[in-house]
This record gives C-alpha cells, sequence and structure tokens, in this order.
C-alpha cells in the first residue's frame, strides 16, 4: 500500500485526532482555477486530497459533484489533464496522500495497466472507482499494487455481514465507509449508525476507516470524527467552490478541517 | 469453439458473456443486484413462477403474438418471404411487456412495493406502468425531458396508468440519463424499491433475466414458422438499441447454425457523420450502466451522445450479449439510417396496413435488401417489435406535415 497513506494515518493516529479529506473536482470550472483549489488544500488542513475526474454518466453522484463533472468536462478536460494536476501537486507537497476519485470507464479506454502506469508517474498515491466493487477490481487492483498504489474499496450500509469479508479482503490503503444509502452530497444516516456501519469494517480489517458521502457541515464532520479515522467532504466544497469560488472553497475546508480535528476529547491541534 | 457449443452456457455465475457483463455497480447498490440474482434463481426453480408468467403472457399479454406473411412487402421487394412476427399486437403495443411482466412478478415475490424504471420511447414506461397498475404497486417513471417531447402520447399515457413520471433534463435528456436517474432512485430506496430495466442492460442478473422473459418471441416464432412454412427461416432480423426484442428473437434461434441472425443498428444521420445510435458498429468496449460492453465513446472514455430518430433506438451501450455475440460473429450486426426508417415507415404503412414503430421500421430497411438478395427461395422472420401510434408526431415533423 501507499506510503504516503501509511505515514498519514500514522501519524493522525500518534495525534489521536481524525483525518480530513477534501473532494475537489478537477476542471471545475477549468483545470487552471481547480488547481489554485488543490494546491491550497493542505494548507486549508486537508490531511488527504481526493481529486475526482469527470465522467458524462456519474450514476453514484447527486446533482453537486454531477454538474460539476458537466463544468469540467465543457472546459475540456481530459484524463491527461487531472494527471497533469496531480503531478504539480506532488511536486509542490511531497507528502500529503492524492487519490483519484471516479468512474471506471475513463480508465478502461486507457487500460488497467496504462491507467496505473501514469497514476504512479503522476505521484498518485491511490484510485476510488466507483463503479468497480471487489467482483470487478482485480484488473485495476493488481495493476495498482504492483506500483505499490493502493485502490481503495467502499463498504455501504447495505453490504450485510455476509458481503462484508469480500470487500475488506484485498482492500488496500483504507476503507471508505458510505454514510448513505444514496449518492454523494444527500445528506447522512444518524451519527449512531454510521458510527456502528464504521465499527463492524473495524472488526474485519486493520485498515483506517473513513467516513464520506453524506456529510457536509463542520458538526457533522465533527461528530463522525469521533468513530472514523477521517471524513471525507466533496459535494459541499465542489458547491462552495462554484458558488462562492476560491476563498469561499478554502473557507469552507478550513471550517470542516478544524471541526474534524477538534473532535476527539485531548486533540491536539 | 462452435457457437453452438457454448450458447447455453452463459452467462457465467459473474455474469460474463465471453468478456462482457458483470456487474459494474457502487457498492451500495452490489448486495442489491446480488439479491435480484439470487430471487430470479429461486424463481426459475419454483415450479410456480412459470406457469403464473405464462398464464398473463396469454391473457394479459395476448401471446402468443401472430406470425404473419407480409405478402405485399414480399412482392414490393420481390425476393425471400417475409414474415412479421407481430410482436407490435401485444398489450401496450410493443415486446416490452413480456418482460415488465416477468420483473413485476418476480418484484412481488421479493416482497418489493415500489416500482421504478427508466424509458426512452415511452414503451418500456407504459408497459411498465400497466402491469405496475395491474397488480396495485406505485409505480415511477424516469425519461429524459427531449423524449417526453418526441412522445407526448405515451407520456400521458403513463400517467393514465397511475405512474409518476419525472423528467430528466441532465446530458442530453435521453434514455442514457434516464437510466442514471434510475439508478441514483435505486441507490436512495434499496429496501422497497424494485427497479425493472426495460432492456438486455446493466448489471447482471438483468441482462440475462431480461433474455429469458423476452425468449417467448423466439421460441413461439420458431414454432410458427416451421407450422408455416415447414422449414426454419434463412434468416431472422431485428432492431437492436438496447437489444431486448433482438435477443428475444434470435435466443431460440442461436444452435440453428443455418439462420442467419442480423441486429440492426440505429445509423441516425449516418455512421460517418458521427451522428448515430450505432454502439457495435460505431463503438468499443468499456463500461457503462452496470456492464462491460460496446459503448459510444471518446478517446478519453466519455460516454458520446447517440442520436436516432427513434426514441427507443437512441442509446450509446447495447447489451452486454449482442457484444459477445459479435465477437463470435454468430450474429451479423448492420445499420440503417433515420432517413431509411422513415421511408419504411410509411412503406409499411401503406403496403401492409401496418404503422411499424421506427424502431423495427429500421429492421424492415434490411429485411428488404436481404429479401432482394437472398431471392424467391428464401424465407427471412422479421421481429415487428413495437407499433407506430406513438411515433406519429415524430414522423410528421419529419415528413413537414401538420396534425
Amino acid at each position: 500500500m501507499s506510503e504516503r497513506l501509511a505515514v498519514r494515518f500514522a501519524a493522525l493516529k500518534a495525534d489521536n485526532r481524525a483525518g480530513f479529506i477534501a473532494y475537489v473536482m478537477a476542471g471545475d470550472p477549468d483545470l487552471e482555477r481547480s488547481w489554485e483549489l488543490l494546491r491550497r488544500l493542505p494548507e486549508a488542513g486537508a490531511d488527504v486530497v481526493e481529486l475526482g475526474f469527470p465522467f458524462t454518466d456519474p450514476t453514484a453522484d447527486g446533482p453537486s459533484i454531477e454538474m460539476a463533472g458537466r463544468r469540467a468536462l465543457a472546459a475540456g478536460t481530459t484524463l491527461d489533464g487531472v494527471l497533469d494536476l496531480a503531478r504539480r501537486f506532488r511536486s509542490e507537497h511531497p507528502d500529503t496522500p492524492l487519490i483519484l476519485m471516479g468512474y471506471a470507464n475513463p480508465i478502461h479506454r486507457r487500460s488497467w495497466g496504462g491507467f496505473a502506469e501514469q497514476a504512479a508517474n503522476a505521484g498518485v498515491d491511490g484510485a476510488i472507482v466507483v463503479d468497480l466493487p471487489p467482483e470487478e477490481d482485480e484488473g485495476l487492483r493488481i495493476a495498482m499494487a504492483a506500483r505499490n498504489l493502493a485502490l481503495i474499496r467502499l463498504a455501504a450500509p447495505t453490504t450485510d455481514e455476509n458481503r462484508l469479508p469480500v470487500v475488506v479482503e484485498k482492500a488496500t490503503g483504507f476503507l471508505y465507509y458510505i454514510s448513505v444509502t444514496g449518492v454523494t452530497g444527500t445528506g447522512s444516516g444518524a451519527t449512531e449508525v454510521v458510527a456502528q456501519g464504521l465499527e463492524r469494517l473495524r472488526r474485519k480489517s486493520d485498515l483506517p476507516v473513513v467516513v464520506g458521502f453524506g456529510v457536509r457541515a463542520p458538526e457533522h464532520a465533527e461528530s463522525l470524527a469521533r468513530h472514523a479515522d477521517a471524513v471525507v467532504v466533496g459535494s459541499a466544497i465542489v458547491e462552495a467552490m462554484h458558488e462562492g469560488g476560491l476563498d469561499a472553497a478554502l473557507a469552507l475546508v478550513s471550517r470542516l478541517a478544524d471541526a474534524t480535528h477538534a473532535a476527539r476529547a485531548g486533540a491536539t491541534t | 469453439m462452435s457457437p453452438s457449443n457454448v450458447m447455453s452456457a452463459v452467462p457465467d455465475k459473474d455474469g460474463r458473456f465471453g468478456a462482457f457483463g458483470g456487474r459494474f455497480v457502487a457498492e451500495t447498490l452490489m448486495p442489491l443486484v446480488l439479491e435480484v440474482e439470487k430471487a430470479y434463481a429461486a424463481a426459475k426453480d419454483d415450479a410456480g413462477f412459470q406457469p403464473e408468467f405464462d398464464a398473463f403472457l396469454k391473457d394479459y399479454v395476448g401471446r402468443p403474438s401472430p406470425m404473419y406473411f407480409a405478402e405485399r412487402l414480399t412482392e414490393h421487394f420481390d425476393g425471400a418471404r417475409i414474415w412479421f412476427k407481430r410482436d407490435e399486437l401485444n398489450h401496450t403495443g410493443a415486446h416490452k411487456i413480456n418482460n415488465c411482466l416477468g420483473q413485476i412478478l418476480l418484484a412481488k415475490r421479493m416482497g418489493k412495493t415500489r416500482i421504478i424504471a427508466e424509458t426512452g420511447a415511452g414503451q418500456h414506461g407504459v408497459a411498465t406502468a400497466a402491469v405496475a397498475a395491474r397488480f396495485g404497486l406505485p409505480c415511477i417513471v424516469y425519461m429524459g425531458e427531449e423524449d417526453m417531447r418526441r412522445q407526448r402520447p405515451n407520456v400521458f399515457r403513463m400517467k393514465l396508468l397511475g405512474a409518476e413520471v419525472r423528467g430528466v433534463k441532465s446530458g442530453t435528456a435521453t434514455l442514457k440519463d434516464a437510466m442514471n436517474a434510475a439508478m441514483r432512485d435505486w441507490v436512495a430506496h434499496v429496501d422497497d424499491t424494485f427497479y425493472v430495466i426495460g432492456t438486455v442492460a446493466g448489471p447482471h442478473p438483468y441482462p440475462a433475466m431480461v433474455r429469458d422473459f423476452q425468449a417467448v418471441i423466439g421460441h413461439e416464432a420458431r414454432t410458427q414458422i416451421l407450422e408455416r412454412e415447414g422449414r426454419l427461416p434463412d434468416a431472422c432480423v431485428a432492431c437492436i438499441g438496447g437489444g431486448s426484442n433482438a435477443i428475444g428473437l434470435f435466443h431460440a434461434f442461436l444452435e440453428d447454425d443455418a439462420v442467419r441472425l442480423i441486429g440492426v443498428e440505429a445509423a441516425g444521420e449516418g455512421i460517418s457523420t458521427g451522428k448515430h445510435a450505432a454502439s457495435l458498429t460505431g463503438g468499443a468496449p468499456g463500461v457503462l450502466h452496470g456492464s462491460r460492453t460496446y459503448i459510444l465513446q471518446n478517446d478519453d472514455g466519455q460516454v458520446v451522445d447517440a442520436h436516432s430518430i427513434s426514441a427507443g433506438l437512441d442509446y450509446p451501450g447495447i447489451g452486454p450479449e449482442h457484444a459477445w455475440l459479435k465477437e463470435l460473429g454468430r450474429v451479423e450486426y448492420v445499420s440503417a439510417t433515420d432517413a431509411e426508417a422513415l421511408e419504411m415507415f410509411q412503406l409499411c404503412s401503406r403496403k401492409e396496413g401496418i404503422l411499424p414503430a421506427l424502431e423495427p421500421a429500421h429492421a424492415l430497411a434490411r429485411t428488404g435488401d436481404l429479401a432482394k438478395k437472398i431471392g424467391r427461395d428464401g424465407l427471412i422472420v422479421m421481429n415487428m417489435c413495437g407499433r407506430g401510434d406513438k411515433d406519429v408526431f415524430t414522423v410528421a415533423d419529419a415528413l413537414g406535415a401538420e396534425i
């Protein structure tokens, strides 16, 4: 598994802090402006960055990320352009893990191995591919593993006890718990219920457990940060960038990161 | 390996037709997809399921659909004898209801209380709405707003049948976007909802399950043509969007090596213009809507908009079994343009007194060519999979007629 991810999660654990993971869409509203946001995420408090790459048919995303992807595509964003952003990020931020997140087809189009090679060269640490469940991820997983990259697996509230072993076996990097039975950005289940879901994952795996999909507000991130190793926010940041621009997006990232970092009693910030 | 030895072995346990198919869905949906697979396997093993399905096919759908000798079109093309498998005479006007009935019977067995569907031309939406009404289940149909505009009569039909039609604005506002919206609804309502997919696409088990429910078309056709002509046809022809009517017709003939099977995709304004919906002829392997199959896409793996005058063929993907049959070479895949479909729509109306849907009008274009080519001793079965009443506005627009 990616060294950078392991080091970052170990450091968070040593500090007794939950990490904050910021998702942004590459190319929204265009590559250069998304770069200005991306490069500032670490200083705004993001411990890990998820860089979304657009797809025409994002069936697991709500309207915010879907529209961000459409804007990115309208601006001519390609996977090569996204990988170039990753390369620039890596040269400015040698220690912050960077994960690419999106759908299978743009990757499949250039072959699993070709993508893994290019991602490794760009300094990426792993990928989350929403429509590659464990049953379908072998080709990409092996190609990623050969280059020491993680292929992050997701678990959902619908992932029952029988299925959970299938998900955690061969998982790398961290486990991503989908906090809501729904698409991205649509609100989350009650904290107690999510906490139970996270606990189920912990019983089955030693990997860090991260929660996301429905998290929007700092208070919400804070309450989940008591139960997870890291909290992901995407749609709310994407909306802030679209509606309020760079400063609004960064201000939100700071609030979310602060709330996440301060969640645990005795947290040292 | 000759094709005829492997036909009955697909898909495998992972839903693969060779390199195609599978279950490319978000983890949230995986347990549901597995639940549908399990429930469908149990239904197939249950001695009560098939008789219940057959009884509704007979009395509610009106099966078997007739096999009709299209005498005047045969004379017109002056070649092979052309027979129509008349699935346009089914209740709700197309082959779609065969599948809706099967899936909703399954949904009932699974205790699901809410039905969702996507629709392009509206035929699948109407059929789903009808069967949902029959079984007292609430039904929500996602439909692209562009398709709602093109298919106004079907929108109102669905409403009369008690369904809620939800317009989808995103993308090209056509079938692919309706399918995206339906998948999002399904993700958000996993406990009570059954998603009735309208074609042989989607994650396993849908391509196999929809094929099984539509296979009645070919089983009837094979028996009927043997009765009427005393032999198997030289060719079976069907139009292809997602590919359910074609698979339905072809399946009973797959192992009859002497029967040519021909799928007709929508060439729109012409394959070379890029404005078409011919995934097999003009696409490449990719991952969309739950399966690996041929899709229309650009070099960066973004899905390209399909184009066809026929809303029912206006889809950038195709069922994975067709992708496999193409690579095996068992089925020939060709195409017909918007202009050819319009011409055939009018020809069939005048020669046979049958308004064909624009979808099978595509099939008729290649049926005519083939009839001439194989000559008077030949025999062709074409699936008249839908009626054209829904298309009169589109055809009037295209012909510049006021109605």
